[in-house]
């Protein structure tokens, strides 16, 4: 049924840190590898070996520019590069799930984790249509419906050492920048982070009540810019002594020399 | 959005078949034999051949008919049924007419009630996207109603009446286009809110997350075309509704009807890809694009 079912108590999610990512695209790598060699159809490819190629990807990493206001009795503040990795952020609210006419599309009652039952899906694209985030992309080889599972076959998994029990691309982090656990809980990790470091909802405005945050970037030293090294260091040589002093007074000489 | 031609084929014909269907069933004109054979005909024509379009973009069409199964919360499941629903109940009513000679009334309003419903739930398809404000909107829904019942005049012969309700929906369509102008940018949603990064400054679109293109720029980001936008916003309008007055006042017989009919059908394939063309979704944003 792609009635939304009530709110669950658990809230599985992410906790992605935009002042640790570093841009490397390793979530997207190990999110595609996983996603790509086990739970349902593989994130498929299209002309992987051309200049046009194009392929279905669970979480990408966008790069951002942010320019803080310049202000009148102050330089302007550098601009800063800040590095955007987005998946599906398992909203409270998922319009992706109530517009789907097959029930192919649900959110589970017991973790709060937005599915797709591929066998169901008739690839009709609503689901995309329908959410602000670009998290669902159609598969063209496929025909149905792809999108971040949180790993849900790896997360209750026993098969796995304890530790590898998290999102692909939460393991694989190599900077910190992902965190996993339940943000229905006030007192788990995820959302200790969240409450301390000021986590918020990408485009509030939409009324999804997403279940995943963002931390914001920490602000930027304002300390002036000099060179702890500089007072220590040999004066480079003005005028040369012995040979080097002979050939600089020789080589002026010559017509059209440096003086 | 990207102007699927599927879509676009879809709403138009299918839009047009049913509002054909809503004369039919409330008896204007009410004709029987032969003559019911043909308008029946025309209308199903146009209203299957929209739906089978539709179709065409699905990756899965043979699971089709599971879409019957979430009428509870999905628009597009609810279109299905009342889709599916209106064309029984008009082949009843229209084989009443053909075979029978009879017209079971109750039932040609029950089918005319139905065929305004399929292209109620088509329009609200569109009209329930937050995602994309220009679509979001009390004229999307009035829009599809009054093109389809004024479409279905003129096809039915109920020209008196197609004249007004075409000068209707030439007004109501410049409104909607007037006033989806400034919808995106009276969202509230912007790069800053998408990212969450305004509290810091302007944001811009650095990098994209990959050199090539993507499911989510092929379908939703569509900027080519837009350039000529407003010469075909009058395009539209003047294929779609001035010529067609005009033929219709010139008096309605059979060639200048059959003119009539090919341009207000090019008018509308015109206006629809504009609906699609010249609607922005916001995960533009993430990309620095509309």
């Amino acid at each position: 049924m792609t009635t939304l079912p009530p709110p669950s108590a658990k809230k599985l999610g992410l906790v992605i840190d935009l002042d640790t990512c570093v841009g490397c695209h390793a979530c997207v790598v190990s999110c595609k590898g996983w996603n790509t060699e086990n739970y349902g159809a593989p994130l498929s490819d299209q002309n992987a070996y051309s200049g046009a190629a194009s392929g279905t990807f669970l979480n990408r990493v966008h790069s951002y520019e942010v320019q803080p206001p310049i202000l009148k009795d102050k330089p302007a503040a550098p601009a800063q590069l800040i590095h955007f990795p987005k998946s599906c952020l398992h909203c409270e609210d998922a319009p992706c799930v109530t517009v789907c006419p097959t029930g192919a599309s649900y959110k589970r009652v017991e973790d709060g984790i937005v599915l797709v039952n591929e066998k169901d899906c008739i690839g009709c694209g609503l689901c995309a249509w329908a959410c602000p985030y670009g998290a669902r992309e159609l598969d063209e080889k496929a025909g149905v419906m792809k999108k971040c599972t949180l790993c849900v076959d790896r997360i209750y998994n026993e098969n796995l050492p304890e530790e590898d029990r998290q999102p692909a691309c939460v393991r694989t982090c190599p900077s910190g920048a992902r965190h996993f656990g339940d943000l229905g809980d006030e007192t788990s990790d995820v959302s200790i982070l969240v409450a301390e470091r000021g986590g918020f909802d990408l485009m509030p405005e939409q009324g999804t009540k997403p279940t995943n945050k963002y931390l914001p970037p920490r602000p930027k030293d304002v300390e002036p810019e000099y060179d702890i090294l500089a007072p220590y260091l040999e004066p480079v040589a003005e005028d040369g002594k012995g040979f080097v002093g002979w050939l600089d007074k020789a080589l002026s000489a010559l017509p059209g020399g440096a003086k | 959005m990207h102007p699927a031609p599927s879509v676009i084929i879809f709403t138009t014909f299918s839009g047009l078949g049913y509002g054909l269907l809503f004369w039919l069933g409330i008896g204007m004109p009410a004709p029987t034999g032969w003559v019911a054979f043909a308008f029946f005909a025309i209308a199903y024509i146009m209203a299957v051949g929209g739906l089978l379009a539709s179709t065409f973009h699905l990756g899965h069409p043979e699971r089709a008919l599971k879409a019957f199964s979430q009428w509870r919360s999905s628009w597009l499941s609810r279109e299905g049924i009342c889709a599916v629903a209106t064309l029984l109940i008009m082949a009843i009513y229209g084989a009443g007419l053909v075979f029978l000679d009879t017209a079971w009334t109750v039932l040609g309003w029950l089918g005319a009630i139905g065929a305004l419903l399929t292209v109620f739930t088509t329009s609200m398809i569109y009209a329930q996207l937050k995602t994309v404000p220009r679509w979001k909107h009390w004229t999307t829904p009035a829009l599809f109603l009054i093109l389809s019942i004024s479409g279905g005049a003129l096809f039915s012969g109920n020209v008196k009446i197609a004249i007004p309700l075409f000068i209707i929906a030439a007004a109501l369509q410049a409104f909607a286009w007037f006033h989806g102008d400034g919808r995106f940018n009276a969202s509230g949603t912007t790069i800053e809110s998408a990212t969450g990064l305004g509290h810091i400054g302007k944001v811009r679109a650095f990098e994209p997350p990959h050199t090539g293109t993507n499911y989510l720029m092929k379908e939703f980001i569509h900027v080519v075309g837009r350039r000529h936008a407003t010469q075909l916003r009058i395009v539209a309008l003047v294929l779609g509704f001035v010529i067609p007055i005009i033929l219709l006042l010139l008096g309605a017989k059979h060639v200048l009807g059959l003119l009539a009919v090919v341009s207000h059908v090019a008018g509308i394939l015109a206006l629809r890809w504009l609906f699609f063309a010249q609607a922005e979704h916001v995960v533009g944003l993430y990309y620095g694009k509309r």
